[in-house]
């Protein structure tokens, strides 16, 4: 028997709060009876007072056969696919939709045993998922690998295994105002030119929204660090990431931090920490700002705004390495304390790797899909999605390990620093030591 | 039980009933039902605490039940009935947590060592299970020989896409014949002599087929779902003799080995082999990374001068400009005063959530309203330290001084009016009459709530995380920011950048406590001296 103090936290937490609950309904009770009574078993209250405590601080799992967690637009497109699925099988399915901290209440809720079946979520998720042994492999057969993009797979791989089936594949992308800047750039200095030139001729106030923020953003500086040169791990012989070859402070990234100080506020003050990702796509809706460095979920607002938009993908420095962003892949896990585990690696394996399925997630967020033949067929009438799927597919995978969390902070607080006039190399050296610190 | 009840009735009605008027008929039903509720809601959690092995909270649950019937179902222990209730809320909801979280700064406890080291071992060797790039795979029907629910079960496979037929069971793949059974769309539909599973019964009996492995030659095939299967291989095995796992491709041999404040199993080289760790006691060790490692030593340092600083501050601001626009506005003369006071209070109406992520755009740099008010000044309020701390301060005065306002001009409205009369007479200014009589006696009012107020700011987190999110960072990465206060820099440790650390924030927050505990025992003295006014 497990000790009280190894018992996992999250159990003892839900536990005490539902005798916490409980308690106060006894007190709450036996509060309001003034005069004298006599003591009495009163066995249907029972049932009442055990539905009347709360689940904790997590969502409470849905009430059906199979409950799937998801977050966003995906949700009204699940439903259906869900109820196909159920109807299949004679089963009730739900699809929840979990608004905040999907992925902590998500592993929070399955130590408890009180979490969903399916959890849908980004691919980097996987690194921290495995390591708190909160979801089971996923086995993707030959001929789905081969329907789907590379980079899915290799999203989803993580360690030599699959934990994922993809749904769709995302990265950021030029977006330019065709009113002020006509032509895709080639070079992120044919962009600089071209918005400069917009801001010279006063039709524009900013050349380029990149969004830093205070706190500096690591994925949206992905493209002009990868582009000088930097990295984040080394690989491997076998393709994984390995943790003891940190590119942050090394030659690469100190290009990086070079190239991003002379974009800063000692520079040419294109990036700026006033552009967040509260304002970036306002702004640029603004019909102001000539590019913007967004990903494709931002088209539906600018859409919206009327602006007469291009898309392509992120150009990198002359002369230098292309800029490769980073490639998140939404993606379906199986829980590893799902009360209904068969359903549901059933379900990953097959509802949702089924065109149908990403047609419809498609459809309800304009994401591209993951499988390579669906790409082409969406192409036909929306060329955005082709477009958002190149540059997806030309990107890296967000890498998954557990020990991202150690070096996005990190790393966006020194990006975030260099732009604001920090000494570059001096800095970003200064952010490696601090991540190989917390690597060890 | 009935003879038990009634016994219990028969003597307490008894007095109940001679006490006549207290005892009447409706708040009689209501502690019936009252008791009735504590008593089920025990007998409910009982099975669920016995499940989950929480016996000290099953003792706990079964003491606080059994007081609550022993108190209000005698007319004996009076006091008790008053000071029970409070005494369970306080221990429920103050004491455990404060307990839980002690225990939880002795243990490492976080992002990868939520579970024991049972489950660390079991994903670790299921993880292993991969297909390998010839290995074959088969649509599944479970047959039965036995029930459903308990098996033996038997898999009946058709390769996809041969269409090979077999049979499986832990003794291996015999190949069929198209007489033995019936295969339908791919699947085998009935089998001679079996019960064939429904997707429902095979869910149901998920955990027993998932441990159904079928050897063969190349490794052994698993059901996937409730319809497939998949031969793959499990490449990691685990020997509890001598605590290590072997991986039988490599032949590398993984035992467990110490990493910081974490065991992990690791290789030969000492590299982790696997991203598993599991929840230990790890004693002082928490306290001691707390109070030795300079970087979070001097980062929560630094963040507890600030907090004193901003507690203070906040209280101090707030209280200066409510008193004085209270004192302003307590003179009757003045012409739409239920006017002024109303517009006075508008920021106390509108949800502080709100009025701080408006503020927090007011101070951007660029398109911010401050800035473009001061003529398109480019002062950077959340980027620099300094104006960091100020931008929370002024917000915190904006959501804080209506507040002050109101308390103030009551206890202005509640001092008598002869004691400045009296002042007055004796010669005394205005200001003197308020400096010198009541301002004092307005202090002994006001005193407490100031001392409330303090502590709420002390662990105001709500206002750090949304007007700057406890920026700005140093650039050198660490992860507390400038304006970060304790709170607020325990939750970024906790739940924060590098992982959930739920040990390591635990520890702080104990301190945190402690530290709390004391000023508040300083400030309830000065309190008591003031009354001294008096």
């Amino acid at each position: 028997m497990r000790t009280a103090l190894t018992r996992p936290l999250v159990r003892k937490a839900r536990l005490s709060l539902t005798t916490a609950a409980a308690v106060s309904l006894m007190l709450l009770a036996s509060g309001c009876s003034g005069g004298q009574a006599p003591a009495g078993g009163a066995s249907g209250a029972a049932s009442e007072s055990a539905a009347a405590a709360p689940s904790g601080e997590a969502p409470a799992r849905g009430d059906a056969d199979l409950v799937i967690w998801a977050n966003g637009p995906v949700v009204q497109a699940l439903q259906p696919i869900a109820d196909k699925f159920g109807d299949e099988n004679g089963i009730t399915v739900e699809v929840q939709t979990v608004a905040t901290e999907l992925q902590t209440n998500f592993v929070t809720a399955n130590a408890s045993g009180n979490g969903p079946d399916i959890v849908m979520g980004a691919h980097d998720w996987i690194g921290n998922l495995v390591q708190n042994g909160a979801i089971d492999p996923v086995q993707i057969t030959a001929e789905q690998k081969a329907d789907l993009l590379p980079v899915a797979t290799d999203a989803v791989t993580y360690n030599g295994q699959t934990y994922g089936m993809p749904a769709s594949v995302e990265s950021l992308v030029l977006i330019r105002n065709k009113a002020l800047a006509p032509e895709a750039p080639a070079s992120f200095e044919e962009l600089l030119t071209a918005g400069n030139a917009a801001v010279a001729a006063g039709t524009a106030e900013r050349a380029l929204n990149l969004q830093v923020g205070p706190k500096g953003d690591a994925y949206f500086m992905q493209p002009l660090y990868s582009s000088a040169g930097g990295y984040l791990f080394g690989k491997k012989a076998d393709g994984s990431f390995d943790t003891a070859d940190l590119g942050v402070g090394k030659e690469g990234s100190i290009a990086a931090a070079q190239k991003i100080a002379e974009l800063g506020e000692k520079g040419s003050k294109v990036l700026s920490s006033s552009v967040s990702a509260d304002n970036s796509i306002a702004l640029f809706n603004q019909g102001k700002t000539a590019f913007m460095v967004n990903g494709p979920w931002a088209l539906g607002d600018v859409k919206k705004a009327g602006i007469d938009y291009g898309l392509s993908a992120v150009p990198g420095f002359a002369g230098m390495q292309p800029a490769q962003p980073f490639t998140g892949v939404q993606s379906f896990y199986v829980a590893s304390k799902g009360k209904n585990k068969s359903f549901a690696e059933t379900f990953v394996q097959t509802a949702a790797s089924q065109k149908e399925t990403q047609r419809a997630l498609y459809e309800a967020v304009r994401i591209p899909p993951a499988i390579a033949s669906l790409v082409e067929e969406v192409a036909q009438t929306d060329p955005d999605t082709k477009i958002a799927a190149d540059a997806a597919a030309a990107g890296i995978p967000m890498p998954s390990l557990p020990q991202m969390a150690a070096v996005w902070a990190p790393l966006g607080q020194a990006e975030a620093a260099i732009a604001g006039g920090a000494d570059p190399a001096a800095t970003m050296e200064q952010a490696g030591q601090t991540i190989a610190g917390a690597l060890k | 039980m009935t003879t038990r009840i009634k016994n219990s009735s028969g003597k307490a009605v008894g007095p109940g009933l001679s006490l006549g008027s207290t005892a009447s008929v409706p708040a009689l039903l209501a502690k019936i039902l009252g008791l009735g509720a504590v008593l089920g809601a025990a007998v409910s959690l009982t099975p669920l605490l016995i499940a989950g092995g929480e016996w000290a909270m099953l003792i706990g649950l079964w003491l606080g039940a059994a007081g609550l019937l022993a108190v209000y179902s005698t007319s004996r222990l009076v006091p008790l009935k008053y000071l029970l209730p409070g005494t369970l809320l306080l221990t429920v909801f103050v004491l455990l947590p404060i307990l839980s979280t002690v225990q939880l700064s002795f243990t490492n406890s976080g992002d990868g060592t939520r579970g024991s080291k049972e489950d660390a071992v079991s994903t670790i060797v299921r993880n292993s299970v991969t297909q390998l790039p010839e290995s074959r795979t088969f649509n599944l029907t479970v047959g039965t020989e036995g029930s459903a629910a308990d098996g033996p079960f038997t898999f009946f496979l058709v390769e996809t896409p041969s269409n090979g037929v077999f049979a499986g069971d832990g003794q291996g793949l015999r190949p069929l014949a198209g007489e033995d059974v019936t295969v339908d769309g791919g699947y085998v539909r009935a089998a001679d002599g079996y019960q064939i599973l429904t997707g429902k019964e095979v869910n149901a009996a998920g955990a027993k087929i998932s441990g159904l492995t079928v050897p063969t030659d190349k490794g052994a095939i698993r059901a996937q779902g409730i319809n497939r299967a998949f031969e793959g291989v499990q490449t990691l095995t685990y020997d509890a003799g001598t605590d290590s796992i072997t991986d039988s491709v490599s032949g590398k041999v993984f035992t467990v080995q110490q990493f910081g404040d974490r065991e992990y199993f690791a290789d030969a080289n000492g590299s982790k082999g696997f991203d598993q760790s599991w929840e230990k006691n790890v004693g002082f060790a928490n306290y001691v990374r707390l109070f030795t490692d300079p970087q979070v030593r001097d980062a929560l340092l630094g963040s507890f001068v600030w907090t004193l600083v901003f507690a203070v501050g906040s209280v101090a601001t707030t209280f200066v400009v409510g008193l004085l626009l209270a004192s302003a506005l307590n003179d009757p003369r003045i012409r739409g005063l239920k006017l002024y006071r109303a517009v006075i209070i508008v920021p106390y109406a509108i949800p502080v959530f709100i009025s701080f992520i408006v503020w927090q755009s007011f101070y951007n740099k660029d398109f911010g309203l401050i800035n473009s008010m001061l003529g398109g000044a480019k002062i950077d309020w959340l980027g620099d330290p300094f104006l960091a701390k100020v931008a929370v301060l002024l917000t915190n005065l904006w959501v804080g001084f209506p507040y002050m306002f109101l308390i103030a001009t009551g206890a202005l409205q509640a001092l008598p009016q002869d004691i400045a009369e009296a002042a007055k007479i004796d010669g005394a200014s205005s200001w003197t009459t308020f400096t010198k009589v009541q301002f004092p006696l307005l202090l002994v009012a006001v005193a407490p709530l100031l001392v409330s107020s303090f502590a709420f700011n002390f662990n105001n987190f709500n206002v750090i995380q949304l007007v700057t999110g406890g920026g700005p960072f140093p650039a050198s990465g660490g992860q507390i920011g400038a304006t970060d206060i304790l709170i607020s820099g325990a939750y970024r440790i906790a739940f924060g950048g590098a992982g959930a650390e739920f040990g390591f924030a635990s520890a702080i927050s104990v301190v945190l406590f402690i530290v709390t505990a004391v000023l508040a025992g300083i400030q309830f003295r000065y309190t008591k001296a003031l009354e001294d006014v008096r």
